[in-house]
């Protein structure tokens, strides 16, 4: 992975600097906290329902263990002994003071780690595939973009203050593991026809209140030209971005209200301007990046280990997360193992300090040192040999990280929500750990098969839920929480929004709804269908009558009754 | 009429508090652009009132000119010469129209006199102003400009190119890779 270099270290020291003279002189009164807050929001410091929450970068996604380490001591000392992985790949922790903020963050450059930019209308961290480098589907490893890219926002001096957030997302896959389409911008990783590498660009992707596919603006860009184009986007979008309403805008309601062609045409015309300037990549650049990402020491194997498959063959629990936690690997006699952070009874996301530690160990002993995240908020050890997979398995069954659930319908993709956000509309967290209670049983999961479901406690869309097969967004109505469910929604390469059907419901009816949705879904599939694929041949009027037909119970003694 | 401009307002200008002898004429309620009288002495005026009285402004030397945050840099680039100082409002520090605004006019229509950030101006903003081209800052009164001034030597490295350095980091040094381990 990425190491620094004297200058990134450089800069990162240089940032603590001045955002503890930022701490100090808001502390001294020199600064108002109206003028403090972009500042601290750009070192990733947000004011919380209950306490400052401090979100670190984990560019693209990767860490060494030495930087899961450093979770592990922040989570004990400066916080509740938690941390929290997001849907960006970042890890946020919960109940920080002001006053030690700094400090964090110096602990944080000791190990090569940093909070810019990971809040405020600036260019956040780039997320990617969890699986680069080592999936079997590749076409472009993305990371040293990915690592382009990071440097090259980092303190951008004309994009710091743009209308709103700019989120920018990488894949080099044949399967989009990124969420590209739902980005500001979607960068594909590609080949041309004569073998050239380059990029499409997709602009204007987004979720919060308006969601919005992407649109490809430019199928093939050469990697050469990847900064001088993405600084004619944000130019672009920097002058013209709407500023007089701030649901209004994200760079995808200007794509939107020009139309792709248009704004595609406006972004060509300043890249023009810049093309084959000095920002123009070269090869030597690419070069110093790209031998960060070269594959680490494996060792020669052969496709299949004798222990392994016996161990398969006679042991159905390890079987199973095999089948749901394990994927495949380009390298013979490896394999990539996700470690699920979905534990029904744990708040989605959650990890404890001592649960660090142990896959810092474990990253040590069995995946070349290094951990990835992924955007459905678990981890990732990348490169595991076969031979290893039964003892790495104990091992994480011991730490609660191996519920085999991945892809299935516990592996919930869930925000803070109101437990945690002060942006948020009704709380999250228990909805996902009541519908985890109800559906525990691992026999329904594997039958119901793959099924994405997200919650976002509100509008902003944290928790993906427009992308959920099943999405659950939390509403406020008169001053109690309600919720919206949608259906049909995917990410990948064949995003959809999914669609609401109907009123909404209270917490306590949403393990039912749930349930209805997935009887309908059982009743109406066909063979191999999975539950979008059922969604999409039938469109959501079977679930939504199924649903609605008979009143759900409801804790609410008042208030809206959505079964009426 | 005949305001007498300003004298003792400071501002940073070549990375040094100096005193500032121009006055910016903003429009007050009622005035217009066509109407307006301009006081006597140095003044940045509006780019609106530069439009209505061109006539009567363009043979006055020296004259300052300023852009609001939703201009485009190019309804001066055939100007440029008129004017001894630019300068782009910010009218809030989040703003971020202005750095857009100052770099298209630097690169694109190599403007190379005064360009001056007035408005809410603030010494953290002030290390990106001077890279896409800002060289002069009238700092937000109520605050202290010689602490301002700390805001441009932040940081002493960047990554990527701007006015102010043409050259990314990467052309520039030679970026050993650090070993792995």
């Amino acid at each position: 992975m990425y190491r620094y270099d004297q200058y990134d270290h450089q800069i990162v020291k240089e940032r603590v600097a001045q955002y503890r003279d930022q701490v100090r002189r808001r502390l001294a009164d020199e600064l108002t906290e109206e003028e403090f807050l972009p500042l601290r929001l750009q070192n990733g410091l947000y004011m919380q329902r209950h306490a400052y929450m401090l979100r670190v970068a984990v560019p693209y996604g990767m860490l060494s263990s030495a930087q899961v380490r450093m979770f592990g001591h922040i989570a004990r000392t400066y916080d509740r002994g938690y941390g929290h992985f997001t849907t960006r790949q970042n890890i946020q922790f919960n109940w920080i003071n002001l006053e030690q903020s700094p400090d964090i963050l110096a602990e944080l450059a000791t190990v090569e780690m940093h909070a810019i930019q990971t809040s405020g209308n600036c260019i956040r961290n780039t997320t990617s595939d969890e699986l680069a480098g080592v999936a079997a589907d590749e076409i472009i490893d993305p990371r040293p973009y990915a690592e382009i890219i990071r440097e090259w926002s980092t303190f951008h001096p004309e994009f710091a203050y743009l209308p709103r957030k700019f989120k920018i997302a990488i894949s080099g896959s044949e399967q989009d593991r990124a969420a590209t389409a739902v980005h500001d911008i979607g960068l594909h990783v590609v080949k041309n026809a004569q073998g050239e590498v380059g990029f499409r660009f997709l602009v204007g992707g987004g979720m919060g209140r308006t969601p919005i596919i992407g649109s490809v603006i430019r199928e093939f860009l050469p990697w050469q030209h990847a900064l001088t184009y993405l600084e004619a986007i944000l130019r672009v979008y920097n002058q013209y971005g709407r500023r007089d309403n701030k649901y209004k805008a994200r760079i995808k309601i200007l794509v939107k209200a020009l139309g792709a062609e248009e704004f595609g045409r406006q972004v060509e015309a300043e890249w023009a301007e810049i093309k084959d300037g000095p920002a123009t990549l070269t090869v030597e650049e690419l070069q110093r990046i790209a031998q960060y990402f070269v594959p680490p020491p494996y060792a020669t194997l052969p496709a299949s280990d004798a222990g392994f498959e016996a161990h398969k063959a006679d042991n159905k629990a390890f079987a199973n997360w095999l089948l749901r936690n394990v994927k495949a690997h380009k390298v013979s006699g490896y394999a990539a193992v996700i470690l699920s952070v979905k534990k029904t009874g744990v708040p989605p996301g959650d990890i404890t300090a001592a649960q660090l530690d142990f896959v810092a160990d474990l990253a040590d002993q069995y995946s070349f040192g290094e951990v990835r995240i992924t955007h459905e908020q678990n981890l990732v050890l990348a490169d595991v040999k076969l031979s290893d997979l039964f003892t790495v398995w104990q091992a994480v069954k011991a730490q609660g990280l191996a519920t085999p659930n991945i892809g299935l319908l516990t592996d919930i993709i869930c925000c803070p929500g109101g437990d945690f956000c002060s942006l948020a509309n009704a709380k999250s967290i228990p909805i996902a750990q009541a519908i985890a209670e109800k559906f525990d049983n691992l026999d329904f999961q594997h039958d119901i098969g793959e099924i994405e479901l997200n919650i976002s406690g509100c509008i902003n869309a944290c928790g993906h839920h427009h992308v959920g097969n099943i999405g659950i967004l939390g509403v406020d109505k008169d001053g109690s929480e309600w919720y919206q469910v949608s259906i049909g929604g995917a990410q990948g390469n064949n995003t959809s929004i999914g669609k609401i059907i109907g009123p909404s419901f209270s917490s306590q009816q949403m393990p039912v709804v749930i349930e209805r949705l997935l009887d309908v879904y059982v009743k109406q599939r066909t063979e191999e269908e999975l539950f979008i694929d059922t969604v999409q041949r039938l469109g959501i009027a079977p679930f939504k009558e199924y649903v609605y037909a008979s009143p759900i119970p409801t804790g609410h003694t008042h208030g809206e009754d959505a079964c009426v | 009429m005949g305001r007498t401009p300003v004298s003792n307002v400071e501002i940073i200008k070549n990375r040094t508090v100096v005193a500032d002898d121009w006055s910016v004429l903003r429009l007050s309620d009622g005035e217009t652009p066509e109407s307006v009288s301009i006081p006597a002495g140095k003044v940045i005026v509006p780019f609106s009132v530069w439009q209505a009285q061109r006539t009567l402004l363009q043979d006055r030397a020296p004259l300052g000119v300023w852009l609001a945050s939703d201009a485009q840099a190019d309804v001066l680039k055939d100007d440029l010469a008129h004017f001894a100082v630019i300068a782009v409002d910010f009218p809030k520090f989040t703003d971020g129209r202005g750095y857009s605004i100052a770099y298209t006019l630097r690169t694109r229509f190599a403007y190379s006199g005064e360009l001056r950030a007035i408005g809410d101006v603030l010494r953290d903003q002030l290390f990106y102003m001077q890279r896409v081209g800002f060289d002069a800052f009238a700092v937000r009164a109520d605050k202290n400009i010689h602490d301002a001034l700390k805001g441009l030597t932040d940081f002493s490295e960047k990554y990527q190119t701007s006015w102010d350095e043409k050259t990314p980091l990467f052309r520039r040094v030679n970026r050993q890779a650090v070993s792995q381990g």
